[in-house]
């Protein structure tokens, strides 16, 4: 076991040099770090929320609202299939139904006929369409069922796979919006990820600003345009009924005050080229002042030309923010929208409104939000407790092997480079309790060399030579070196698959401390020992027996 | 360089450990039973990771923080269950409030009303607001998260030895799980998500202490065929108690410069592995060993052995 031919040294050698390379470009100040090329810049530790501090947001998109939102445009279709096909000035196939209702999670009504039921089933399933095939090839089903009752009624349901790939699409697309959302902010490298089948979480690393941050994650910023027909009375404002292709809208900011809005929008969020906030010259408020886009731009002009003197309503998801009259044709594609603005509103809005709508609005499940500060006085308590550590058990070792634990602690510090090292390289996250898993992996690391160390002072006291007691030390120790690291890491990987943030960091740290104490204690102080007792031509070994 | 180091450890030591095999059971069980009443009747300080609700961690920007203001501010606000205290520093205050009811937009309105009743005198340093959902979830993955842990264990040490240690090694690790408890319950520390991180940590670390020991009972299971089980056991042991003890020693150094010096945020996570170095180092030499007395092992061990791989081979 003492011998090693030259490759295998090679390999060795290479392995705990590669670790160590890896781990040197953490020792770079920050401020050189610029005049280093990119890859060296890249393998630094990626420092967590806990330390670096930032906000991690898991939210969650409202499924509800989203399956309420498919069943209004299901009741829509199905209105249309019973209205029948237009065919010059008349319409054939029309059926009479009444009791067109959309509720929870379907759509219902009744054939006014009952005669009519099985050709109202017959026209509706004209609806039902396959869903297209997922990436593995699969087709999932239809996007609706359709089913009689035996009272007469017929009920249309989106299918369970129809919305499952309904939220799917939704939550991709707002990944992207978050995105643009949180860069307006002006962060760097925020991740997003999907969790389960309706959740994102996002951390965004050294932004503190959580509740800039909430306010621009929340909101779906639905916005839409619609001439108002009339100011709702108190009595509709109440019921919510009003006459068909209306609807009635509350006011944000003026409490009891409610509009009836035509359903047709002049334009939507979609339109807007671009948006920024602004102090308008007028009024010397903040204003978010927009830009449309070609097509919106054109459409925006006509309406407004045949619209001078109505007023026309601004709806941020579902709430007026402004009903403004049209003075005149407004043909330069470009505006206004003034409400109840402070500057930092109105800059909210404008991001929201450059960024994009959600489908739905999220909900926040789970909110952590760490000071910079506070991040930097945990690294640096981190750094000294490990280095603190670091002393004591090197001195420690040092007293009890001699020489050998010299070599246990010339493998020690390799070892906690190389986790360093394998660290950066993985761009794994270090978090606090990561910390706390490299100061522990101190402590447990040398348990190898010790149980090899027992070992080899065991076979001499047996009355072996130096030679012999140290290759059956480290042959004999190796099965228990073996068990007693595969049950941590047995540990450790439940503790990743428990993992959330903090935690899983601690798991990774463990694991990678797992691999790189065996290297270290059972390969690498071995080379070191072999070499040692080439070039002293030891008959005795330097520990104390 | 010839500097040999200091010989402080013992070794060639008789310490009858399994002939106080009654008392350390007797020690263990009361300990154990006292850890379950005291966690079915004082319950554990579950964190707001299990619970849900709001922790703020804030500095007072000018100075020392008055509690009572900080109490006065925002315990008027009809939160339920408010907990104010001094942190760490004289400037910094953990303000705790309870889950709101109201589902998961009520502790995010909490929070804003914190914020504003507090105003811009202090520094809002760790905001934590875990909603029902996730509290909820959170609470169930660490419990599984345990009991997988202690499974998996099961098997492994069942594959790699024989049943019997498996029993010893597992009756040993849920008795350090037992009294981490116990003493988290009789200290009212608080029991968050980190503290099953260094449960099952302490599994990983109390396993590993007792599979060395288990190790050379095996490997003494073959050399002294004919010697009574637990003079063999006390053999094994012994041999083993010097790399037990070093190894010890140094996580234990490691683990309190971290106490001492890594700062609050990590100090109960940190308390409970100490703590679990030692119950675990005692229950690897106390119980999982005399265990096997109790339910005897198989001494034939030339055969197949239940060993997955080649043992390496003894002294050339």
């Amino acid at each position: 076991m003492l011998h090693f031919s030259r490759w295998k040294t090679f390999i060795v050698w290479g392995f705990a040099l590669l670790g160590v390379l890896c781990a040197a470009p953490n020792l770079i100040p920050e401020k050189d770090l610029a005049s280093y090329p990119q890859f060296v810049q890249n393998l630094r530790l990626n420092l967590g929320l806990d330390l670096r501090g930032g906000s991690h947001l898991l939210l969650k998109m409202d499924k509800d609202l989203l399956i309420e939102k498919q069943i209004k445009v299901l009741r829509g279709n199905v209105r249309t299939v019973l209205r029948g096909k237009r065919d010059g000035a008349a319409r054939t196939g029309a059926i009479r139904y009444r009791d067109l209702s959309a509720k929870k999670d379907r759509v219902e009504f009744k054939p006014s006929d009952p005669a009519d039921l099985e050709k109202a089933y017959q026209a509706v399933r004209t609806l039902i369409q396959p869903l297209p095939s997922t990436s593995f090839g699969t087709v999932p089903g239809n996007n609706v069922d359709v089913e009689k009752t035996d009272d007469g009624r017929i009920v249309v349901k989106p299918s369970e796979p129809a919305i499952t790939a309904k939220i799917s699409t939704s939550l991709d697309s707002a990944i992207e919006v978050l995105r643009r959302r949180v860069d307006a902010l002006g962060t760097t490298e925020p991740s997003i990820q999907r969790q389960g089948e309706d959740r994102i979480l996002l951390q965004v690393p050294g932004y503190d600003d959580a509740d800039k941050l909430k306010a621009v994650v929340k909101q779906a910023a639905v916005l839409s345009f619609h001439l108002v027909v009339r100011p709702a009375n108190a009595e509709e404002a109440a019921d919510g009924l009003t006459e068909p292709g209306t609807t009635i809208f509350p006011s944000k900011d003026q409490y009891s005050t409610h509009y009836i809005l035509e359903d047709e929008p002049l334009i939507t969020g979609a339109d807007l080229a671009n948006a920024r906030q602004e102090i308008s010259p007028q009024s010397s408020r903040p204003v978010v002042s927009f830009r449309l886009n070609s097509r919106g731009a054109v459409r925006f002009g006509d309406v407004t030309a045949a619209n001078v003197g109505r007023p026309f309503a601004i709806v941020l998801d579902g709430e007026v923010i402004s009903a403004p009259t049209i003075q005149e044709a407004i043909t330069g594609g470009s505006g206004q929208i003034s409400g109840n603005f402070t500057v930092s509103t109105a800059d909210d809005l404008a991001i929201l409104l450059r960024s994009g709508s959600l489908e739905a609005p999220l909900t926040i499940l789970e909110e952590r939000t760490v000071d910079a500060s506070l991040g930097a006085d945990s690294i640096a308590a981190g750094k000294l407790a490990a280095i603190i550590g670091l002393v004591g058990v090197v001195a420690f070792i040092l007293m009890a092997y001699g020489t050998f634990g010299l070599y246990a602690n010339i493998a020690l510090l390799i070892n906690i480079s190389m986790i360093i090292g394998a660290l950066s390289l993985l761009q794994a996250t270090l978090t606090l309790p990561g910390i706390a898993g490299i100061v522990l992996t101190m402590g447990m690391a040398v348990d190898a060399n010790v149980l090899i160390f027992e070992r080899i002072r065991e076979e001499l006291r047996a009355g072996k030579t130096a030679i012999s007691a140290i290759e059956s030390g480290y042959s004999r120790a190796l099965s228990t070196i073996l068990d007693a690291n595969i049950t941590t890491f047995l540990a450790a990987i439940i503790l990743f698959w428990l993992g959330s943030g903090p935690v899983s960091g601690f798991a990774v740290t463990l694991s990678i401390g797992i691999f790189t104490s065996v290297f270290t204690a059972f390969v690498l102080t071995r080379w070191l020992i072999a070499w040692w007792l080439r070039s002293q031509r030891s008959k005795t070994v330097d520990m104390p027996i | 360089m010839a500097f040999k180091g200091i010989d402080f450890v013992p070794h060639g030591t008789k310490i009858p450990f399994v002939s106080m095999r009654n008392i350390a059971f007797i020690l263990s069980g009361l300990a154990m039973l006292a850890s379950i009443a005291l966690f079915s009747t004082k319950g554990l300080n579950y964190g707001i990771d299990f619970l849900g609700g709001t922790s703020i961690e804030v500095r007072h920007k000018a100075g020392p923080a008055n509690i009572a203001d900080v109490r006065r501010q925002v315990g008027g606000l009809g939160f339920g269950d408010v907990q104010i205290q001094q942190f760490n520093d004289p400037r910094d205050v953990l303000v705790r409030i309870e889950l709101q009811s109201g589902g998961e937009e009520a502790n995010q309105k909490a929070l804003d009303k914190i914020k504003v009743a507090l105003g811009d005198g202090f520094e809002f340093r760790n905001t934590e607001v875990i909603g029902p959902t996730v509290s909820g979830e959170l609470t169930r993955a660490g419990i599984i998260a345990v009991i997988t842990a202690i499974f998996v264990v099961l098997i492994y040490i069942w594959l790699r030895f024989e049943w019997q240690f498996s029993l010893g090694a597992v009756i040993a690790l849920v008795h350090d799980i037992v009294l981490t408890i116990g003493i988290f319950s009789l200290l009212q520390l608080e029991f968050t998500l980190s503290i099953i991180a260094a449960l099952l940590t302490i599994v990983g670390y109390s396993l590993n202490d007792t599979v060395v020991v288990y190790d050379r009972v095996r490997e003494n299971l073959r050399k002294f065929k004919k010697m009574p089980l637990n003079e063999l056991l006390d053999v094994s042991i012994n041999e083993t108690l010097s790399r037990t003890i070093l190894t010890s020693v140094t996580t234990l150094i490691a683990l309190v410069s971290l106490f001492v010096f890594g700062g609050e945020v990590i100090r109960g996570f940190v308390f409970a592995m100490i703590w679990g170095v030692v119950v675990g180092t005692y229950s690897s030499i106390f119980i999982a060993s005399p265990v096997l007395l109790l339910v005897g092992v198989k001494r034939d061990w030339s055969g197949l052995g239940g060993a997955k791989y080649k043992e390496p081979s003894t002294a050339k």
